[in-house]
This record gives structure tokens, C-alpha cells and sequence, in this order.
């Protein structure tokens, strides 16, 4: 249903150049996401997922060589948005971001009420544009009654994301949190600025499983209140099944297969995410492994990314990348030989 | 499995202080604290828990990296308690110690071969030519073609340096090998394979494994016992089905009921136990995990459970079971 | 290192590192062959007053000095006392400096501490105060420069050496041969010295540059060898009376000087950004 999504990206192709050569990041890659839906992003080293948050963001790295194909949000192309305009509309407003690895994202030298409120100056829903960017964008005005309603904003966000808010911890230095804890602040900062994307980049790797629990329940639970779309990157299937609504798996740069999180891990369909689902362990299974190994990006397949590794590859498979099929419902595979409906 | 145990650790602590800023002594963090179980020749026994819990500790400790401040360490019978790895000559070849990634354990400047060949070196009396057999054997067990010998470690992929690092913990015909979160960190269809390596050494070199890591679920595809620890303490140890059926204590329950379970009930719709591990320098009084145990009672916060066995194959350290 | 041509091949590509390598190449050339290439030789020692501070000219290429010796016979000869002076001093400072850098690196005990006070002592000595002081007491001589000089630099490999050692240990292929049963010594010789090799080469170029710019200052003052030698900071303190008529006599060695110390610096900068960058990405 075209005009319904949120975000939608088409045909997104990425190369970068690097020492070895070109490497062939993104191949033409097909993701859409829904309004105030969970969209989870599967895939393994490699894939390319990091690649298609920065892109989004409109911070791909610059030795990028070649960039085509449309990220379109609100129906307008990000990719084709003047700079100024992304930076103030889209980044961190619009479409906010939580890394994988909350310790490196924060100022080890300030305390944490300064940097919320540093970016509620900036990225609050309440700013006006008439405020001005000041000079060399570094001293913006800060108007008083904006600020004590973000201030009370900030004091709401942090209840909410059961962070104590006893009067010292805005004075706390982000090394004095656990992890867990500035993860949760992660996420406080990036719904703050009241976005419609949320972009969680692994959110929950670097954290024990407990904790994880802890972040996946809060996670999406506010996601859900407030109606945000999210877009969770994640190598975990577990963390995929725990949280999100549709899963689309990418193998190699390219998208494989995209579901409803039900059929998605009843019924897989595409022969890399049967094999994925497959390898994981399980007591009284024998331990079944993906023969082969990721090809380098620099000497890519041709056709479709997995053929070397499929054991239900043909002619077709080598030669060109099949067509996004439409099966029952919302169940999206780019296969010639998907499984069928009765398989795993 | 034979009847004794071919490691014992009695009592193992190991303390580490807690400095300020000026380098003074502000505290001490107890990451083991009085950590005993035995380890039964062939056999696998999984050691998981979170961060903190003292589980990589353990696993330094054990081998000699780290010198223990109370307790002993017997292996085969022997104690080698607090010795430094060159000091165990003979010993030291038998017990061995995997890090979590094997390739990296490789000097970047030396070659394959040279790297293999150091452990002999230094261990064994063998002649060049028998050296370089058992470096060929080795090889050809782990799956590398011969031709990787005169390669540096970054010529190699991940998967290959790692097997390099298994080969040449191998190269001693060691009997124990401490794992150190083996599969941490890696793709799943990598992880299986690794695994799938790894049970294939078991058998082929009559391996004992402590598999020390936070995944309860490779830990199940892979133990026979778990110990579960948490803030340097054993608090469960049963053997795997038993864990996963009728885990006792109550972190144990918590630890498994926050894994996810693919086709299964949604942890984050479930899942109830809130906070974050207290300060390891700072422990509770009483048991550890009363600050967050859901069963937590006065008398918890008095004693210190010991870990003691409830049934024949399981053991708690918990005064509320 | 297995890749020397490699190298020498990438140290080309970079146009400044090309450069100091080839006039440090030229550097040691003319040392080697200056007896081939002295359009004067005798003139070096010999005294010929006749043609004293005579200009630039087909015959004499940087003119005379006011002895009326070749000035550029001078330059070449001079080279071989810069060059002797240079890597003694240098070589002498790793050797004493590196070994102690090991140690006090690895064992981080009341051992390691005494040996960082020790070298932070010869640190705050000033090499040109140093150097006088020695001449008074042991009379002006080469080798007393070349004493002066590798005393007061050694600190600066140990340092280097120190640090490095310090974080290498934390690695973990260290950590891993030492869980493997590895001896300390053999660790120390074998893994962890070819790992600092390239920070010391990096170091002890550059350190050529600065030792020989030191020890053209201690000739200029006097300090050196004796004259006639044609030492090069010596011949610009003997221009100096004729200046600025004789400009040459002062404008060769100067700008000899200027050429060899930089030359040494852009080697030591091209092989720091070939050395460590190249391992450290290769480590992965």
C-alpha cells in the first residue's frame, strides 16, 4: 500500500571505497516502515546495516563512491534534502538514533542533565524556528519559559524510563551509570525531542541478558505510548521475536525477506533465514552450521548474495537477483526458490 | 566419567582493590569469594552469568594468570595453586586456558608456524622433524590445509585465526581446556560452527571443557553441568536438563526466564526482576542477591548461604528453597 | 620484516618520506666515497694560504675558507664525522637505553620505578651544559662528544620503550604466552621486542637529525674534534669573524647541516607512517 509508510526505502544502493577495493555495501535494498510500528533490521556482520542507519541519518562516511536510490520520509527523499535541512528538521528531531554502545555516545566530561538539556536546547519539540541558530551555530538563544518546560520534560522522560530522578542524578557523570542505566538514557534522549523514527542500532548487544529483558520491556512499551515508529537493527533473532512487529532479514547488502513476526519465525520462507533459524542452538538438535562464509563486499556474487552458500541455488540464482514476490498477507521474498508454505 | 575429579578448586577467592584517584585503597571488590566444585574427566561443565559475576575471573585464576588470594586449586591430585603458568612446566600443558578469541592470542608478527611451535619449544624435548609432524597433525585436525603455515594471523580470516588459536592450545595434548566465552560476540551461523568444532576436538582429543560464558542457550547445546554464579559466588550447580526444568534459586529463575524464547512467551511482557547488580566492592550483608530476590526474607539478610546440594544432582546456595 | 621491498616501495609513494630517504642515502654515499669525490683532498688538512676565502668558482665549488682549504673537499670529509658522530651516539643510547626501557617496562615494581627515576635524572641534564663540562675536564675531542651526547639521550629510547612495553603487556597475545607457560625472557626478547622494534627505528631516526644538529652546535662552540678537522658546526664558528664578505664559508656548512637533519627527520615521519599504521590495522 503505497503512502502508507512512514519511511520507505528504495533501491538504495551504497559503495565505498577503501584499500582493497570497491566495496559494494548496498545492493538495491527494498525496506519499509509503518507509522508507530516496530520494523526490526536482521542481519548478521556485514549486511549492512549500520550503513542503512547512517544513510537515513544522512551521515554516510564520505569515501562513499556511489549512492542511488530514494529514502523516502513523509514522502520526501532524505537523500536528496539539503544538508542545513537535514540537520535541523530530520537528524536527532524527527528521526532520532540509539547507539549500540551507549558509553562511547556520551561526553565522559558533563554531567548528564547538562548534556539532556544541551540537546532539548537544540531538538525540543517546543523550539521555535524563529529562534535562530546564533552565531556559528554554537550559542543559540535559550528562552526561559522553553527551557523550564523542557526541563520538566526531561524530569517526565526520566521517570518514564525508570531512571531514579532524585535531585543529584542530573549531576552525574555518565561513568557513574551501569550500563543498563545509560542505555535507558539513550532512550529518554531520543524520545525526548518527540520523534516519528526512533533508529535503535543494537541497542541491547552489549548487555547482559537480564538487563536486556529490562531494556526490550521499557523499550517497547514507550514505543507503543507514544506511538513512534521504530527501526531495531539487531543480529539476535531473539531480541527480533521479543520486540518487533515485522522483521526484514538482510543478507550481503541485500534484503531477503520481509514478514510479520509470527509468520516470520513459524514460516520462514527464504533459504538463508531457514538455515539462520536453523542454526541456532538447541538442546537434543543436532548442531547445524551455514557451510561457506560471507562473501567480501569487494567481489560480490552476482545475482543473488546467498547462491554460493544455497543448497537450492540454480542457473537463475547466478544470474540475476530475483524480484521482490508478494506471497500471502505481508510476507515479502526475494527468492527463486523460496521454501514452501509447509516447510521447517 | 571417572570417579575423581580431574580439577578441583576448594574455597577460591580472589580479591582486587578498589583505588581513587590518588591510588589509594578505597575498597575491595571480592570478585571470587569462596568459589568450590569439581570437574569430571570428559565431561563439560558450563559456567555462566552475568557481568561482574567473577566468571572470567574464575577461569584466570584456574590456569595461573591471576593469583588466587585464599583457596586451592588441585589438578589431577596436584596443587597448583597461585603457580604462574611457567612455573607448572609438565602441568601446564595438560591444563589449558582458550581465550575468547583464539586468533588474537597469535603474536601479529610471527608466522603460523612459529606460533605453533613455540608451545613445543618451550614444553617438549622433540626433534625438528617430530615438531613439525605433530604441527601437521594438529593442522589437519582442526581443518587447515598445510599451505596456512607460512601465513601471518591477518592474512588469515577470522574463522581460520581462530582455529590457529585452538590448534596451538592443542599442540600439548592438553586434557582440560578452560573456555572463555567462546561464541561471545559472534554471528549465529559462525557461532554454530565454532561450536560444532568444538565438540568435534572434544572427542577427537578426549577433552574435558569448563566453558565459561553469559549464553545460557549455547551453554545448554553444549554442557552437561552448569554452575551458575553471580557476584563471585556460586549460587546453582546442576546438571543441564535439571537447570533448565527446576532451576532453585531464585537468580537462576530470573536468568532463564529473561532469555527469549523464539516461538515462546515474550520476555518483555513478562519479565519482572528490576534494578541493576548491586556495587561489586559493596556487596549486601547476608546473601548477595537479597536486594533484588523476589523471595527475599529478614533471615536473608544475616547469612550467607552456602552452596549446598538439595538433590543428587543439584546444589543451591539459597535459605529459601 | 619480510616485506622490505614493500616498503621501500610504499616510503617512495610518499613524496617527503622519498626525499629524506634520499639525501640520508646521499648522506652516507658521500661519507663512503668522499676521498673519490674531494675535487681537493689534501686540501682538507693541509694548509694553503695563498688561496685563502677565495668566492664560488669552477675550481674550488663552494670556494675557500680562510685557510684556503676546499671548502666543499671539507664538506664531504665532514660528512664522515657528522655521520660517525650521529650513529654512535645514537646506537650507544639504544643500547643502553632499551634494555632498560624493557625492564622497568615489564616488571612495574620498586625495580622499574628506580630505573624511570634514573633515566628522568639524565633527562634534566643539559646536553650542551653536559658537554662543555666533560670538554674541561677531558679535553675537546670527538669522543667525548659522542660520550656526552649518548649519555643525556639514552632516556629518551628507555621512555619510548617503557610505554610500549607497558601497553603490549595488556595484550592478549602476550597475556596468552604467558598462560601457554612461555618464559618471561623469552616473551620479552622474542615477542614484545620485535613489537616495539618500530617505534625504536622511528626514534632513533629522528634522533639522528637532533643529535646531529647537538653535536653541530658543540663543534661550533669549540667542543669537537680539534681543527683542522672539517667538523661543520666548527667551520661555521670559524667563518664567523668573516662574515658577511666570505658569506660562502658559512652558507655551505649551514645549509649541509639544514639538509642532513632534515633529511633524517622526513625518514623518521615517512617510517612512523609506514610502520605503525601498517601493523596496527594489520593486528586486525
Amino acid at each position: 500500500m503505497p503512502g502508507d509508510n512512514l519511511l520507505e526505502i528504495e533501491n538504495l544502493r551504497i559503495s565505498f571505497a577503501t584499500a582493497a577495493g570497491v566495496a559494494k555495501v548496498l545492493d538495491g535494498v527494498n525496506v519499509a516502515v509503518r507509522p508507530g510500528e516496530i520494523m526490526g533490521l536482521v542481519g548478521e556482520s556485514g549486511c549492512g546495516k549500520t550503513t542503512l542507519a547512517n544513510a537515513i541519518l544522512g551521515i554516510t562516511a564520505r569515501n562513499a563512491l556511489h549512492q542511488s536510490g530514494t529514502i523516502s520520509f513523509h514522502g520526501e527523499d532524505l537523500l536528496a534534502m539539503p544538508g542545513r535541512r537535514m540537520q535541523d528538521e530530520i537528524r536527532g528531531r524527527r528521526i532520532t538514533f540509539i547507539p549500540q554502545d551507549p558509553i562511547g555516545s556520551f561526553n565522559p566530561l558533563f554531567p548528564i542533565g547538562t548534556q539532556a538539556m544541551e540537546v532539548m536546547k537544540w531538538k525540543s519539540p517546543r523550539r521555535a524556528r524563529r529562534e535562530g541558530r546564533g552565531a556559528v551555530g554554537l550559542f543559540g538563544r535559550y528562552p526561559r519559559r522553553r527551557r523550564a518546560a523542557d526541563a520538566t520534560a526531561v524530569a517526565q522522560m526520566l521517570r518514564a524510563v525508570q531512571m531514579p530522578v532524585s535531585g543529584g542524578v542530573l549531576r552525574k557523570l555518565p561513568h557513574e551509570f551501569s550500563g543498563g542505566q545509560r542505555q535507558r538514557l539513550m532512550i529518554a534522549l531520543a524520545l525526548l525531542p518527540q520523534p516519528q523514527l526512533v533508529i535503535a542500532d543494537e541497542p541491547t548487544s552489549a548487555l547482559d541478558v537480564t538487563i536486556q529483558a529490562q531494556i526490550l520491556k521499557l523499550l517497547k512499551r514507550l514505543a507503543k505510548s507514544s506511538g513512534v515508529a521504530v527501526l531495531f537493527t539487531t543480529h539476535d533473532l531473539g531480541t527480533a521475536y521479543e520486540i518487533c512487529d515485522r522483521v526484514t532479514v538482510m543478507y550481503a547488502g541485500q534484503e531477503v525477506e520481509t514478514a510479520p513476526v509470527d509468520t516470520f519465525f513459524r514460516r520462514p520462507r527464504h533459504p538463508y533465514t531457514v538455515r539462520l533459524l536453523e542454526s541456532l542452538p538447541r538442546r537434543g538438535r543436532e548442531l547445524s552450521e551455514i557451510g561457506g562464509e560471507i562473501p567480501q563486499l569487494t567481489r560480490p556474487p552476482v545475482g543473488c548474495r546467498f547462491h554460493p552458500r544455497c543448497a537450492r541455488a540454480s542457473d537463475a540464482c547466478r544470474n540475476a537477483r530475483p524480484a521482490i514476490a508478494q506471497l500471502d498477507g505481508a510476507h515479502r521474498v526475494r527468492c527463486y526458490h523460496p521454501f514452501d508454505e509447509v516447510a521447517s | 566419567m571417572s570417579l575423581a575429579p580431574i580439577l578441583r578448586a576448594d574455597g577460591l577467592s580472589r580479591h582486587f582493590p578498589v583505588r581513587n584517584a590518588f591510588g589509594w585503597r578505597t575498597g575491595t571488590v571480592r570478585a571470587l569469594d569462596g568459589v568450590s566444585f569439581e570437574v569430571f574427566a570428559g565431561e563439560a561443565l558450563g559456567i555462566v552469568g552475568e557481568s561482574g559475576c567473577g566468571k572470567s575471573t574464575l577461569g584466570k585464576t584456574l590456569v595461573g594468570i591471576h593469583a588466587p588470594a585464599g583457596g586451592r586449586v588441585l589438578f589431577e591430585g596436584t596443587d597448583i595453586t597461585g603457580q604462574p603458568a611457567s612455573a607448572r612446566r609438565g602441568l601446564a600443558a595438560k591444563l589449558q586456558y582458550c581465550y575468547q578469541d583464539p586468533g588474537h592470542s597469535l603474536d601479529p608478527r610471527w608466522t603460523v608456524r612459529r606460533s605453533l611451535m613455540e608451545p613445543l619449544i618451550v614444553h617438549t624435548a622433540l626433534t625438528a622433524g617430530e615438531r613439525e609432524a605433530r604441527i601437521d597433525q594438529i593442522m589437519s585436525q582442526v581443518g587447515l590445509p598445510p599451505t596456512h603455515l607460512d601465513l601471518y594471523p591477518h592474512e588469515l580470516s577470522g574463522g581460520q585465526q581462530r582455529r590457529v588459536g585452538l590448534a596451538r592450545i592443542l599442540m600439548l595434548n592438553p586434557r582440560l581446556v578452560i573456555l572463555d566465552e567462546p561464541t561471545s560476540g559472534l554471528d549465529v551461523s559462525v557461532q554454530s560452527s565454532v561450536l560444532k568444532l568444538l565438540r568435534q576436538l572434544q572427542s577427537a582429543f578426549s577433552l574435558t571443557y569448563l566453558f565459561v560464558s553469559h549464553d545460557l542457550t549455547v551453554v545448554r547445546a553444549m554442557c552437561d553441568r552448569i554452575a551458575v554464579m553471580y557476584l563471585g559466588r556460586i549460587v546453582e550447580l546442576a546438571a543441564t536438563e535439571a537447570l533448565f526444568a527446576t532451576a532453585k534459586h531464585p537468580y537462576t529463575q530470573s536468568l532463564l526466564a529473561a532469555i527469549p524464547e523464539i516461538g515462546g512467551r515474550r520476555v518483555s511482557d513478562t519479565f519482572a526482576l528490576e534494578g541493576d547488580p548491586p556495587d561489586p566492592a559493596r556487596p549486601p550483608s547476608g546473601c548477595r542477591f537479597r536486594t533484588r530476590c523476589p523471595r527475599a526474607a529478614a533471615v536473608c539478610a544475616e547469612t550467607d548461604p552456602l552452596l549446598r546440594p538439595i538433590a543428587p544432582a543439584q546444589s543451591v546456595a539459597c535459605l529459601r528453597v | 620484516m619480510k616485506a622490505l621491498p614493500d616498503m621501500i616501495g610504499r616510503m617512495l609513494r610518499d613524496p617527503s618520506a622519498a626525499l629524506g630517504m634520499l639525501i640520508v642515502v646521499l648522506l652516507i654515499a658521500v661519507a663512503l666515497l668522499a676521498p673519490l669525490l674531494a675535487t681537493h683532498p689534501d686540501a682538507v688538512w693541509n694548509m694553503n694560504p695563498r688561496h685563502r676565502l677565495l668566492p664560488p668558482s669552477e675550481q674550488y665549488y663552494f670556494g675557500t675558507d680562510r685557510m684556503g682549504a676546499d671548502i666543499y673537499s671539507r664538506i664531504l670529509f665532514g660528512a664522515r664525522i657528522t655521520l660517525t658522530i650521529a650513529s654512535v651516539a645514537v646506537g650507544t643510547a639504544l643500547l643502553i637505553g632499551v634494555p632498560i626501557g624493557l625492564v622497568s617496562g615489564w616488571r612495574s615494581n620498586w625495580l622499574g620505578e628506580l630505573l624511570m627515576r634514573v633515566s628522568d635524572i639524565f633527562l634534566a641534564v643539559p646536553q650542551i651544559v653536559l658537554a662543555i663540562a666533560i670538554a674541561q675536564t677531558l679535553g675537546p675531542s670527538i669522543e667525548n662528544v659522542i660520550l656526552a651526547l649518548s649519555i643525556t639521550y639514552w632516556p629518551w629510547f628507555t621512555r619510548l620503550v617503557h610505554a610500549e612495553v607497558r601497553s603490549l603487556k595488556n595484550e592478549v597475545f602476550i597475556e596468552a604466552a604467558s598462560a601457554l607457560g612461555v618464559p618471561t625472557w623469552r616473551i620479552v626478547l622474542l615477542h614484545i621486542l620485535p613489537n616495539v622494534m618500530s617505534p625504536i627505528i622511528v626514534r632513533a631516526s629522528i634522533g639522528m637529525g637532533f643529535t646531529i644538529l647537538t653535536a653541530s652546535a658543540l663543534g661550533f662552540l669549540g667542543l669537537g674534534a680539534p681543527p683542522p678537522a672539517p667538523e661543520w658546526g666548527r667551520m661555521i664558528s670559524e667563518s664567523r669573524e668573516f662574515l658577511p664578505e666570505a658569506w660562502w664559508s658559512a652558507l655551505a656548512p649551514g645549509l649541509a647541516i639544514f639538509l642532513v637533519v632534515m633529511g633524517f627527520n622526513l625518514l623518521g615521519d615517512g617510517l612512523r607512517d609506514i610502520l605503525d599504521p601498517r601493523i596496527r590495522r594489520a593486528r586486525r
